[in-house]
């Protein structure tokens, strides 16, 4: 049998302002028909270069050496016509982000009857009954009324599911899928994984799978490889390197990524659910809405949550759920229209002027876009330093640098890093100053809202070790918005869970999440993919034959 | 301690020197430089050098050609004409430095009040400069110059007045979008005030759109000065300026006394060009560093 994707001693370097970036260095794999190769590493590790350089992607500043063959085409010596000719039909690409994949001015069944009509000699009307037959391959309900819908008329999850029908719509052998799932909903997820695999396992294809996510590599995955700064570092096959890795990298990799506890007890740091504590901050039957008359969104309905001194509260949900609107609300960011917030005891809404300040001065922030998160202008140090600046008004500027550097230091930074801009920083680092800013004054209350999210799992580790440590030390409170359930598992004491702007369920994390009361929980739950391919294959089983995977 | 204050207020980081390489490398942008600061120096420096009566009228020596004792030739009135163009040049360029870096102060914290307060406040305010658009600034400029003979602080006055909508509109935008940063939600979490938001990061992240728009001002000032004057509103004599000069000359032109006119109009035209050349050029080196 003859490989669909053989990749022999690749290199790719980027020419770029400050010389020569060696981006790939000797990555050799192979894809057989009907397999599917998970190449696994965390950002800049190259993975997703090596996925372009397998199409003849990449950018016009890369140059490949090596040899990249697709189905016995050779990819890196071949002219742009020749590779017209194998992209879409020998081999096709799934991108990460399913909005800017389709053309939003298009409806989708053109879109996906040009694919057709590009490779296959066929009239309008043929590859139009084609497209509508792919929609429904891909499981989008209704398709012929659905083939004449625009991109925006759909859910992130179908529109992933039509951008993997025009991928799929001449048959190709080789699927490449550049973190398919990554954009979408943990429940979406699990529904594209099994699309994808049972259209994998029909047509006999091969799948080329980049992902930074062990549990999407457990779950879909026959072989995987562990790239490393440019290098593949260990390769086989799925039991054996997620169960028994044998490279150092591989092992650190593995024991950073946060595993939802699904039997048992449960060990994790988490502490019993009941805290005695005086409540720090109280949503009472809070709604929001966004916008008025018949545009209105309803983001927030009836919400109501507590968090007491000295615990952590997770809040989860899937995209649009309302978590960081509660968040938002908490921290009086969002004036509720109905219900009360308390803050430390006294009412958020009434309060005003310097009695409002003073109360805010209990609370640090941490939010999740690492970059957004610092004003690039300013230096660490005048980022850590602002809430004194404003809290702090009478403080010299030398007690000022001290407690800064204190700070600092309390988050596991240097001192020395002050003196540097955000810019030159790594997205853990930032998250890092924020932290430091969040803490400065002392906090009752941290606000964080997705902070670990947009980081790779070894330095999401790192920062969540800092925050743990600290909270055991300084002994704040902590209410902790995250849509991925095993970091809030491990995290948090007690768990509240969102759905369509209501809370769906709240309790003591471990009771919580082993035992959900409601059957939504229980299907988030079911759809977390876990990284032990043993365990995640009798998960799907269970998930399927539950039937709650099916349909859009 | 300089230094430290200037940093504060992100003049450091604003200009740090991979800007000025990439601003080096645009050639049309450092020759529009070369060009501003020798007209500066023309106009400032140069009657040091070359002095010549520019108030008293000298009825002798009208109507010169270009010669070894007026290297420019003389006009009407007897007016040395190389000293007039460094003496009109001196009213241009103050008048159009000051006039469009005061319609950008003007129109930056329009923008930026409008656009942060965001509701029925930025609907009023930017309705006011929707209407003021609507009305051509040559239009009021007449009508002002024709109720009023203004002096040099007047016209500065007059021309900013004017020509802050557009830069009102650009910082509006620039915003919209900033205020929603993170590091601005935080800020207003922890308590923060909306100035400290406005001053410490809302107005030092917009500078690169606010250079560019106020290079363009500048420019489009000058080039309004021209206009007001050339019309005979703007500065009074014995005081003129390149526009002026334009006017005075225009009948003189067809009787082949090129020397009138052909001198102010090149300046005006190097004048204008150098500054929209520089401000294409800051816009480019701030953009390819990008937003963030």
């Amino acid at each position: 049998m003859n490989s669909i994707l053989e990749i022999a001693n690749l290199g790719v370097t980027f020419s770029t302002e400050s010389g020569d970036v060696p981006a790939v260095r000797g990555v050799s794999l192979r894809v057989e028909p009907g397999e599917t190769l998970a190449l696994v590493g965390e950002s800049g590790s190259g993975k997703s270069t090596v996925a372009l350089a397998a199409l003849g992607l990449l950018p016009g500043n890369a140059r490949a050496s090596g040899g990249v063959s697709v189905g016995g085409t050779d990819v890196v010596g071949a002219g742009e016509a020749e590779l017209s000719r194998l992209r879409g039909r020998t081999a096709s690409m799934v991108f990460q982000e399913p909005a800017t994949a389709l053309d939003p001015l298009t409806r989708i069944g053109k879109q996906i009857a040009e694919v057709v009509r590009n490779h296959q000699d066929v009239s309008r009307q043929e590859a139009a009954a084609e497209a509508v037959a792919l929609l429904r391959r891909v499981g989008i309900p209704e398709p012929e009324r659905r083939a004449s819908a625009f991109p925006f008329q759909l859910s992130g999850g179908q529109r992933q599911r039509v951008v993997i029908a025009m991928a799929i719509a001449n048959s190709p052998g080789l699927l490449v899928a550049d973190e398919p799932t990554t954009a979408l909903d943990v429940t979406v997820q699990a529904e594209i994984l099994d699309l994808l695999r049972a259209l994998a396992a029909d047509s006999g294809t091969g799948v080329l799978l980049v992902t930074h996510n062990m549990g999407v590599v457990a779950d879909f995955a026959d072989r995987v490889a562990v790239m490393l700064e440019g290098e593949i570092v260990e390769t086989g096959a799925v039991e054996d390197v997620l169960l028994r890795p044998t490279h150092e990298y591989t092992r650190r990799l593995l024991a950073a990524v946060p595993r939802l506890a699904v039997t048992g007890s449960g060990s994790g740091s988490a502490v019993s659910g009941e805290a005695e504590g005086a409540p720090v901050v109280e949503l009472r039957d809070v709604s929001v809405q966004f916008g008025r008359g018949p545009r209105a969104v309803r983001a927030l309905e009836g919400v109501s949550l507590t968090v007491r001194a000295g615990e952590t509260v997770g809040l989860v949900g899937e995209s649009g759920s309302g978590k960081s609107t509660a968040a938002r609300v908490a921290l009086g960011l969002v004036a509720p229209e109905s219900g009360g917030v308390s803050l430390f005891g006294a009412n958020l809404r009434r309060t005003r002027g310097r009695a409002r300040r003073a109360l805010l001065a209990g609370v640090g922030v941490v939010l999740q876009d690492p970059v957004a998160s610092l004003d690039a202008r300013m230096s660490v140090a005048e980022c850590v330093a602002e809430p004194l600046r404003v809290h702090r008004r009478g403080m010299g500027a030398v007690e000022r640098r001290e407690r800064v550097a204190e700070v600092l230091e309390l988050v596991r930074l240097p001192r020395e890093l002050a003196r540097r801009g955000p810019r030159e920083l790594s997205g853990g680092q930032r998250q890092r100053v924020s932290l430091a800013r969040a803490l400065v004054l002392e906090p009752r209350l941290l606000v964080a809202d997705e902070p670990t999210s947009a980081l790779d799992v070894s330095v999401q580790r790192t920062v969540l070790e800092v925050i743990t440590e600290l909270q055991a030390e300084l002994g704040f409170a902590c209410l902790f918005v995250s849509h991925d359930l095993a970091v809030v598992q491990r995290f948090a004491g007690r768990v509240v869970v969102m759905r369509g702007g209501r809370v769906e369920e709240q309790g003591p994390t471990m009771s919580t999440l082993l035992h959900p009361e409601t059957e939504y929980t229980r299907r988030l739950i079911a759809a977390v993919p876990v990284p032990d391919p043993v365990l995640q294959r009798e998960r799907r089983e269970r998930r399927l034959a539950l039937g709650t995977g099916a349909g859009a | 301690m300089s230094v430290q204050s200037a940093s504060r207020w992100g003049l450091v980081a604003q200009f740090p020197a991979p800007l000025i390489a990439r601003f080096a490398r645009n050639k049309l942008a450092v020759a529009g430089i070369t060009v501003v600061v020798l007209f500066f120096l023309f106009c400032f420096v140069g009657p040091l050098l070359y002095s010549t009566d520019q108030i008293h009228t000298d009825l002798t020596q009208v109507n010169l050609r270009p010669s070894g004792a007026h290297w420019l030739g003389t006009d009407a009135v007897g007016h040395d004409e190389l000293g007039r163009l460094m003496y009109g040049g001196k009213v241009s360029l103050l008048v159009g430095l000051a006039a469009g870096v005061l319609a950008t102060v003007i129109g930056t914290l329009w923008g930026s009040i409008a656009g942060y307060a965001g509701g029925w406040v930025d609907a009023v305010m930017m309705r006011v400069v929707d209407a003021g658009i609507a009305i051509p600034a040559l239009f009021i400029l007449l009508v002002v110059s024709a109720i009023t003979t203004p002096g040099v602080p007047g016209l500065i006055v007059i021309l900013g007045v004017v020509s802050w909508l557009v830069p009102s509109r650009l910082v509006r935008a620039e915003t919209l979008t900033l205020k929603s940063r993170d590091y601005v939600l935080t800020l207003r979490a922890i308590g923060g005030s909306h100035s400290r938001a406005i001053t410490r990061h809302i107005l030092p992240n917009s500078v690169s759109t606010i250079v560019v728009a106020a290079t363009f001002q500048v420019a489009d000032a000058i080039l309004l000065v021209a206009y007001v004057s050339y019309l005979g509103l703007g500065v009074q004599p014995p005081s003129t300026d390149w526009g002026g000069m334009l006017s005075a000359g225009l009948t003189a032109a067809y009787s082949g006394r090129w020397w009138l006119i052909v001198p102010p109009g090149l300046a005006i035209i190097l004048v204008v060009c150098a500054f929209n050349a520089i401000g294409d050029g800051l816009r480019d080196a701030f953009d390819v560093r990008g937003r963030g």
